[in-house]
């Protein structure tokens, strides 16, 4: 068995997963994720799911060894804010071209990872294996080992070539890359009984700072937060913190699990999406601390904290709540935070009609179907067509989802709402959930949904030109012998001439037909009983010029 | 007059460039109910996808042989059939565009081959368009990969024609380069349509690009040019193809029908789009109609209004070569200093750019050049917000991906409006830059001991 088979057989036998846990050991060695459909896919690939969960290590190069597919079609496509280098936002592939296909790419990744130590002194390079050079045999274990000792820096190789699988074995095999080369490679200067790591927090947005001052304020020190403004260094000490939180389960348990099995690191996993999740997950990070030797008080200073802010944010959520009501809300988040949402949205009075659990756990459902009771509304795979469908017969008045099923909502012409890794705004902690409200808001009752849903005034199916024509012509008809009702019936719902209630036309008609000359006397006829100031006026002076409007309407 | 050179660097940094198979996806997203599939592994469509996502914001169909580890050494016929079939039955597309990879390129997957199986196999596919283009991701780049699919196109789908039959004269076919966006096409298609004549544009992805909003769910694209209409472009009475790549195109067409051909390698700027209305009031035999007589008074003011501003700016530019060809031809005939160009890939019209050197590298090689020759003015796409943020300059978007701005299927470069907007635009720019970022202090002008800063005249 290949050294790459191996790993990925280790990440299935993955044993803190509860799936993987209740699994047959031959379904194991399937994994976790459908083989992907030829001509019915449309994820990401294994490297891509390497790549998007070590690139927000901000002070490390990431070179991808291919050709410039792998890199040049998808660099730059997630923000993940950095508080230090932006070396991170570089891009580096050796671009390799036909005759390193031929002759093989190593001599040109060698190279290139002494160009980029030379031109950028990285702390440590990333060395990404894609599809073309691992098919041809390129080692770059072997690459990476000789340029660490020659070059005298950490240079990490992640094998994780795209056709190994999905985008979430990519995740994995990236943690194990993490746990075989960094992890445990440094001792930090100093540790407090107080330092927790963060793993699978990307920190998209910058929305962890939307969180960190809360730990600053309890005294709590993020050791290393992987990956999320990631220090290399920061990951290569991370051995020594007394307590783990997962963020993202899905993206790497493995390293969360392994990191309790070898340094005895307990971790729990928890959101901080959310008002509810994030003082949980506040109060599990202080009690997991206290359990590891921090003094007993935290728990009160954390309660504390937990009061006010909560007490903040729900003061600012009390706002939205009537102008949620009765809003209806479908969540098609790829599944993997569906739950810390579900209950943020419910908080503000938003009704759920759906939320999709592709992606889910079977943890994540039963904690859907804890916090939305009987209703759950679980949608195991949603086509675009269904969702243009639901949407189409305004099933929900907002869909909030990741960027690739944004069309299918914007052009039945609903609101929607990006909460997925794309999003430029940040939604964690009690900060992030009232600015998620905000955006609700802005979305809901942006005045360009009435205008947008109206159909073009040629595009009404029931009236052809032809019909529309010999009505103009029936008006005219009518104009020398008046039938207001008819004439009302004709003009249709045509927008009133001042104020909401009176018809300009019929107005009009009123008083050159009918002789009409007192302002009641028209608000009568003309079924507006409120005429507002401004068409009062209006009216005084058609009545005043009335021989000459009588003239025009002959003509 | 350009010496055209290649940066050796071991590690492409920053790259300019894409994949030659997503060009290849790009040409076929342009014909109606088409479905573009990629012979590679997930990640090479779902990357693919991604860009166009960004760039047009409109939902982009695109599919995956998703090869995986085994398949791939296997050999894809499987992959590929099923991917056919899949598509077949589930979107009902009117054509079915494949291009290969690198993973497929290496191992060497004989798709032709499988294409006449699959038909044997399953004689329900018949009828339905299939059309391959070998495209390897270690090879070349966007452009190429764009070059290649139109030709194969015409290969594949045009019917062949004799030479001696009566031409349909106010037919044209129009072959468009990558460079040109939406917008630029509909521009087109209206000057053409001024002037009495029918086109067809080969892709035409403002057909199916532009943002239109359908009535029904399609999983396929929704418009472009049909493989009907295209299938009778060989009655046209010309060709017209629109920068140096479509040349190859434009070959196809006339070897394979016989309607002769004119190609405009650039279409912005005064005297390209003289040339370019008289060319086609020859083609049309109608007179240049008085709106483009208006239009071209107004470019002309807009070149008078604008060379203070831009005359004597040193460009750093980097795109794809007609691109660059185009945009950096109109700016140099504006007066600016062409100073640092990168392209991502060989072109004969990379000879004619007016400047001493052009590199075909990447965007670290155009921000060191940039720098060192202190342009002041940096034309890319979107990826080069980055350097031009660094070197404090200001920074126009250009080509594609254009993934952080608005409205880039809409930007337009060509014909006498094209032109006069881009000017503007660019014009604004520099104004803009000067009243935030150039504002004099008290030391600006004092002479250091170097003497005085002289800017040297551009070099011809």
């Amino acid at each position: 068995m290949t050294s790459l088979s191996a790993t990925i057989q280790g990440v299935f036998n993955e044993a803190n997963c509860v799936e993987n846990a209740n699994k047959s050991a031959a379904a194991r060695k399937k994994g976790c994720t459908k083989q992907a459909q030829p001509g019915g896919a449309v994820g990401g690939c294994a490297f891509d799911g390497a790549k998007i969960a070590l690139q927000p290590f901000t002070d490390v190069a990431h070179l991808v060894h291919g050709p410039i597919a792998c890199e040049g079609n998808s660099w730059d496509n997630r923000g993940s804010a950095s508080s230090g280098s932006d070396l991170w936002r570089r891009s580096f592939t050796t671009d390799m071209q036909e005759i390193d296909v031929v002759f093989g790419g190593e001599k040109r990744l060698y190279k290139a990872i002494r160009e980029i130590i030379r031109k950028y002194h990285p702390s440590a390079i990333f060395v990404y294996q894609t599809c073309v050079p691992a098919m041809i045999g390129d080692d770059i274990d072997a690459v990476c080992k000789i340029a660490t000792a020659k070059c005298g820096r950490p240079v990490i190789p992640v094998n994780a070539p795209g056709f190994v699988g999905s985008k979430n074995l990519g995740n994995k095999l990236a943690g194990e890359a993490l746990l075989r080369y960094v992890i445990g490679t440094q001792e930090p200067d100093y540790t407090t009984p107080y330092d927790i790591n963060l793993i699978g927090e990307y920190n998209l947005s910058g929305e962890f700072w939307q969180v960190k001052p809360l730990l600053d304020e309890l005294g709590i020190r993020v050791l290393s937060c992987i990956s999320g403004d990631g220090r290399y260094r920061d990951v290569a000490c991370s051995h020594r913190a007394r307590a783990a939180m997962m963020v993202c389960s899905k993206s790497l348990i493995n390293v969360a699990s392994k990191m309790k099995e070898r340094y005895g690191i307990p971790f729990f996993e928890g959101s901080f999406y959310g008002i509810q999740d994030s003082s949980e997950s506040l109060r599990e990070i202080a009690r997991m601390l206290i359990e590891r030797g921090a003094p007993a008080e935290l728990m009160e200073r954390t309660e504390l904290t937990v009061a006010r802010e909560e007490a903040k944010a729900r003061a600012a959520i009390e706002f939205f709540k009537p102008r949620f009501a009765g809003k209806k809300v479908l969540l098609v988040t790829g599944g993997v935070k569906s739950w810390s949402v579900v209950a943020a949205l419910q908080e503000a009075g938003l009704e759920i009609v759906g939320t999709s659990v592709k992606k889910s756990t079977m943890k994540d459902k039963e904690r859907i179907q804890k916090v939305m009771g009987h209703d759950a509304h679980m949608i195991e795979d949603l086509t675009p067509r269904e969702m243009y469908k639901m949407l189409k017969e305004a099933k929900a008045d907002i869909m909030l989802s990741g960027g690739k099923s944004q069309f299918v909502a914007l052009k039945t012409a609903t609101p929607w709402l990006d909460i997925n890794q794309e999003r430029c705004h940040a939604y964690m902690g009690y900060l992030g959930i009232v600015k998620l409200m905000e955006e609700i808001d802005k979305a809901l009752y942006n005045p360009i949904w009435d205008q947008l849903r109206k159909p073009a005034p040629w595009d009404d199916a029931d009236v052809s030109w032809k019909a529309k024509s010999l009505a103009q012509v029936e008006v005219a008809t009518v104009d020398v012998e008046p039938n207001l009702e008819r004439v009302e019936k004709a003009r249709g719902a045509k927008r009133s001439f001042r104020c909401q209630n009176l018809d300009l036309g019929v107005t009009k008609e009123s008083v050159v037909a009918l002789g009409s000359t007192t302002v009641d006397d028209i608000a009568q006829r003309t079924k507006a009983p409120d005429v507002c100031g401004a068409s009062e006026r209006a009216i005084v002076d058609m009545t005043a010029a009335q021989p000459t409007s009588t003239q025009q309407a002959a003509e | 007059m350009a010496i055209v050179t290649s940066s050796n660097k071991a590690c492409s940094s920053n790259p300019l460039k894409m994949s030659q198979p997503i060009g290849g996806s790009f040409a076929f997203l342009g014909l109606r109910g088409a479905m573009p599939l990629l012979h590679g592994s997930q990640g090479c469509t779902s990357f693919g996808l991604t860009l166009f996502v960004r760039h047009f914001k409109e939902a982009v169909p695109l599919q995956t042989t998703a090869m995986s580890e085994v398949a791939t050494v296997l050999g894809g016929y499987e992959n590929v059939e099923q991917a056919i079939l899949n598509i077949y039955n589930r979107t009902k597309p009117e054509i079915i565009g494949i291009n290969s990879t690198g993973v497929t390129e290496t191992k060497g997957d004989d798709v032709e081959a499988f294409i006449r199986l699959i038909r044997q196999k399953h004689p329900q596919l018949e009828k339905v368009p299939l059309v391959y283009v070998s495209t390897p991701d270690f090879k070349d780049a966007f452009q190429d990969g764009w070059e290649r699919t139109v030709a194969r196109v015409i290969e594949v789908l045009v019917d062949p024609v004799d030479a001696a039959a009566p031409r349909d004269l106010s037919r044209v076919n129009v072959l468009p380069g990558c460079h040109l966006t939406p917008g630029d096409l509909d521009e087109l298609r209206t000057i053409l349509e001024d002037f009495g004549l029918r086109p067809s544009f080969l892709p035409d992805i403002a057909g199916s690009l532009d943002g239109h909003i359908p009535d029904e769910f399609t999983p396929t694209t929704i418009g472009g040019i049909g493989v009907d209409e295209i299938a009778t472009m060989g009655q046209a009475a010309w060709t017209i193809a629109i920068g140096a790549q479509m040349r190859r195109a434009a070959e196809a067409m006339q070897a394979r029908t016989g309607v002769p051909f004119r190609l405009f390698e650039r279409l912005c700027g005064l005297v390209p789009s003289d040339v370019f209305i008289a060319s086609v009031s020859e083609i049309s035999g109608k007179p240049v109609p008085p709106k483009y007589r208006r239009q071209r008074g107004q470019l002309a003011d807009a070149m008078l209004d604008a060379h203070f501003h831009i005359g004597g700016r040193k460009l750093a530019i980097g795109a794809e070569p007609d691109l660059l060809f185009d945009i950096s031809s109109m700016l140099y005939e504006m007066g600016a200093q062409l100073t640092a160009a990168v392209t991502t890939t060989a072109s004969p019209v990379l000879e004619r750019v007016r400047m001493g050197e052009v590199v075909i590298g990447d965007l670290e090689d155009l921000e060191e050049l940039a720098k060192t020759r202190e342009c002041d003015l940096l034309i890319s796409h979107s990826h080069g917000r980055q350097a031009a943020a660094r070197l404090n300059i200001p920074f126009y978007r250009a080509g594609f991906p254009m993934f952080d701005r608005l409205g880039a299927g809409h930007q337009m470069t060509v014909g006498y409006r094209g032109t006069r907007e881009l000017i503007f635009d660019l014009a604004n720019l520099i104004i803009t830059d000067r009243e935030d970022n150039r504002q004099p202090t008290p030391d600006t002008w004092r002479i250091t001991d170097n003497g005085l800063h002289v800017v040297p005249p551009r070099p011809n």
